[in-house]
């Protein structure tokens, strides 16, 4: 229901058509914004689906040459060989502006030059199996940032649209409705002011003409006995 | 800008093992418990990406949805040793759900 513990003067009037034609604006932007961000949400999403059950799969891989190898190896000499890394990463995040909403950027340098680089250990003491596991660990670990990246962005787009999503519906079946009554209310007030104002006045001009009339009616009366 | 970050690993010691190879930041957890702590405090430090078991996730979902709307740190789930719980696609249709107002894919 409207608010109607407005004043219904022209000032006001005036005030809230600027505010109707404010958010009538914002409307359109904001719907414009959320079909925008919808669109790029759902490509992202898309992805991330993808290369989501590619890394899981790839992960799963990955896991099972790590248990072949400890199962070939003792627990003490498989964290031996992994102790202390010769690789290391370096990342760095950029945000990129998509519709507004902030998304990461990642980006990494490693240490050593050549992927095949990546061994700490002497291939003497460790199964083959662990070369095989940290081999594609280090194959799925590229994928695994670019899910990171993806997926983060996914997140907060569908926070962005969702807020959009509210700030378009509250406009649409709240604001510029409450408006409108609003002022349909504060224009019919000033129409029956109007009115009334008319109606006083002929009102007035009626009882002056009467008075008028008697007056004239009375001297007429006073002659016409003067006269006899 | 462009600044410098960690890339951590939170699991059980067999599923994040072979993270330390690649120089990542590795911690190994037992508890769920424990896990919590070990987010919580590598949300406060320089950490952009936490990828985290599934195994451990299901038991926190309060701190994955305390970061989920952060630029970061990122809390990726991964599959541990177990095999993929489902709960990383999970949250892309709970993502979808969101933003749209109902499952449209």
């Amino acid at each position: 229901m409207a608010n109607i513990t407005v004043t219904p003067t022209r000032m006001e009037l005036t005030r809230l058509k600027g505010k109707l034609k404010t958010a009538r604006r914002g409307h359109k932007l904001l719907k414009d914004k959320r079909d925008g961000l919808m669109k790029q949400f759902l490509e992202t999403v898309r992805e991330v689906r993808a290369l989501r059950s590619e890394v899981e799969e790839e992960l799963m891989t990955v896991h099972r040459s790590f248990t072949v190898a400890s199962a070939l190896m003792s627990s003490e000499a498989l964290e031996q060989a992994l102790l202390y890394p010769k690789q290391s990463v370096v990342l760095t995040q950029t945000t990129k502006n998509i519709m507004s909403v902030n998304v990461p950027v990642f980006d990494f340098q490693t240490k050593t030059k050549s992927d095949a680089d990546i061994y700490p250990y002497g291939f003497a003491a460790t199964s083959g199996e662990l070369d095989a596991a940290v081999d594609a660990l280090g194959r799925v670990f590229r994928k695994m940032l670019k899910l990171a990246e993806i997926e983060k962005s996914a997140q907060l787009m569908a926070e962005e649209i969702e807020k959009t999503r509210r700030r378009v519906n509250a406009l649409e079946y709240v604001v510029i409705p409450n408006t409108e009554e609003t002022i349909r209310y504060i224009t019919m007030k000033l129409d029956e002011n109007d009115r009334a104002t008319t109606t006083r006045l002929m009102k007035v001009k009626d009882m002056i003409l009467k008075q008028a009339i008697e007056e004239k009616q009375a001297q007429t009366a006073e002659m016409l006995e003067n006269f006899s | 800008m462009a600044a410098t970050y960690q890339i951590a690993v939170v699991g059980d010691w067999e599923s994040v093992m072979g993270f330390r190879a690649l120089g990542l930041d590795t911690y190994p957890v037992a508890s769920a418990d424990e896990a919590r702590e070990t987010v919580r405090d590598l949300a406060k430090t320089d950490c952009a990406v936490i990828y985290l078991t599934e195994t451990l996730a299901k038991d926190m979902e309060d701190v994955l949805a305390r970061y989920k709307d952060e630029l970061h740190p990122a809390i990726i789930l991964i599959p541990g040793r177990e095999g993929p719980l489902g709960i990383g696609k999970n949250n892309i249709q709970r993502a979808i759900e969101r933003a749209v107002g109902a499952d449209i894919l």
